[in-house]
């Protein structure tokens, strides 16, 4: 078994080792969910410029004075700090899949270890729809899974293949859960980084797809910024 | 037909008489913002049904167009998301609707060519999901594409900030979103704005929407989200 841990510290964990990636100047677009949480820790001195699908960049954090006719993709009231603009949704989508944006994080249902995601249906359960994220995936120019290790019943998600209807193949470049750190490149997982808790073995376990093991196995990095903030 | 030059600013049960039974509509906004609240409640009222609805979203069960389809006035949806309106997976599960789902930048692009004047057009997105399934895929330089049709409606129904007499429209925040593309993609082609202002008072640089393609104009009222946003 995995260990269990707070629901807080994993989201954070996630978030934070995401938020490291991102260098001086890159433009990012934020799934729903944990992938929200990656701006809240960008390192200080680090400038992004945030991207809403909706029609925003420059996206900055909710005002002092909420204004419903400014919002993000997820619904929440957002800011534009100066410099930015809106826009309609055929530019947005223009500048996401003209490659004008650097990278893009999302969490998934499934991921395989040749970079396929599936994350916008359950067929004979829901059917929410794909909204941004197919052109999202395939537009930006990194793809950052944001994703729990498994299901909340334990089961596998970083799968050989996809079991689910795909998002798209072979986009994600990253995948970062609360124990493991994968990249893919051409079409090949590597275990990059662990948290000290789990083993080896126990990654081994938890984890369907078959992986590359790095030398040296780092720890994830920022943890333990993360847990003692 | 040709549109008048000042256009006719008319209560929101007037306009919406020109919606039928069995048209097909466009309806603008994303999530709860830039949606024609006030034509869409009068069409609510108005009873009008057997409607193929082209929309973003479906908003919520009791939120804007979201209503629609709660009260079974529409046959078939096509959208990008429709997982905020629990009423559209039910009845689109149990048989009772219709659902396309398109991409969101697919969908917004499809707009934009009916609109537009063209036959279609060539996009990445989706290429090896069950999105392409039914529809051509082009190779051209060594990248697939999927090749996706145009979308019309007898009817849309937009969502802007001010316009003037002759129909100009601008725009609040991430109000716009689909409503610049769908006033290009419809035989009739009604605002809802905030206010109407005489012609030669917005200025033309800012100006997103043409007046040419507007029909009729209406006056925002006051309910909770059409107060708001």
């Amino acid at each position: 078994m995995l260990p269990e841990l707070d629901e807080c510290v994993v989201k954070e964990r996630i978030a934070k080792r995401i938020a490291l990636e991102f260098t001086e100047g890159q433009v990012v677009n934020l799934g729903i969910g944990i992938p929200t949480l990656v701006s809240d820790y960008i390192p200080e001195g680090v400038h992004i410029i945030f991207q809403a699908e909706n029609g925003a960049i420059g996206v900055g954090p909710a005002p002092a004075e909420p204004d419903l006719r400014c919002i993000g993709a997820g619904g929440r009231i957002i800011s534009i700090l100066p410099g930015g603009s809106f826009f309609a949704s055929d530019t947005s989508f223009g500048l996401i899949r003209g490659g004008h944006v650097d990278a893009t994080v999302l969490g998934t249902l499934e991921v395989s270890q040749t970079g396929d995601i599936a994350n916008w249906v359950v067929p004979g359960k829901s059917v929410p729809g794909m909204g941004g994220a197919m052109d999202l995936v395939v537009g930006a120019k990194k793809v950052y899974i944001a994703t729990t290790h498994t299901t909340k019943k334990g089961a596998a998600k970083i799968l050989k293949k996809c079991t689910l209807p795909l998002t798209a193949v072979g986009v994600a470049s990253m995948v970062v859960t609360e124990f493991a750190v994968f990249t893919i490149e051409n079409g090949r997982m590597t275990l990059i980084e662990k948290s000290p808790e789990v083993t080896l073995e126990q990654i081994r376990e938890h984890t369907e797809a078959e992986f590359d093991v790095a030398d040296p196995l780092l720890p994830i990095k920022g943890m333990e910024v993360a847990e003692s903030a | 037909m040709t549109k008048k030059i000042i256009k006719p600013v008319v209560s929101a049960h007037e306009a919406v008489q020109c919606v039928k039974k069995g048209d097909t509509i466009m309806v603008g906004g994303f999530n709860y913002g830039g949606i024609p609240y006030t034509l869409v409640d009068a069409l609510y009222e108005a009873g009008t049904d057997e409607l193929t609805m082209i929309a973003n979203d479906t908003a919520y069960e009791n939120v804007g167009h979201g209503k629609l389809v709660a009260a079974g006035r529409i046959k078939k949806v096509i959208a990008s998301h429709v997982g905020l309106n629990k009423k559209t997976g039910e009845y689109y599960n149990s048989g009772k609707m219709e659902l396309e789902l398109s991409p969101q930048g697919t969908f917004v692009e499809r707009i934009r060519a009916g609109g537009f004047g063209l036959g279609g057009f060539l996009t990445p997105t989706g290429v090896g999901t069950i999105v392409e399934e039914g529809k051509q895929v082009l190779e051209v330089n060594g990248r697939k594409y999927i090749l996706e049709l145009p979308l019309r409606a007898d009817v849309a129904l937009v969502r802007a900030y001010k316009a003037d007499r002759m129909g100009n429209l601008i725009y609040k925040g991430t109000n716009r979103n689909f409503n610049p593309a769908m006033a290009t993609a419809a035989d009739i082609v009604i605002a809802e704005v905030d206010s109407v202002v005489d012609v030669g008072e917005l200025d033309p640089d800012v100006i997103v929407t043409q007046g040419i393609l507007i029909d009729m104009l209406v006056v925002k009222g006051g309910s909770y989200y059409a107060s708001r946003t």
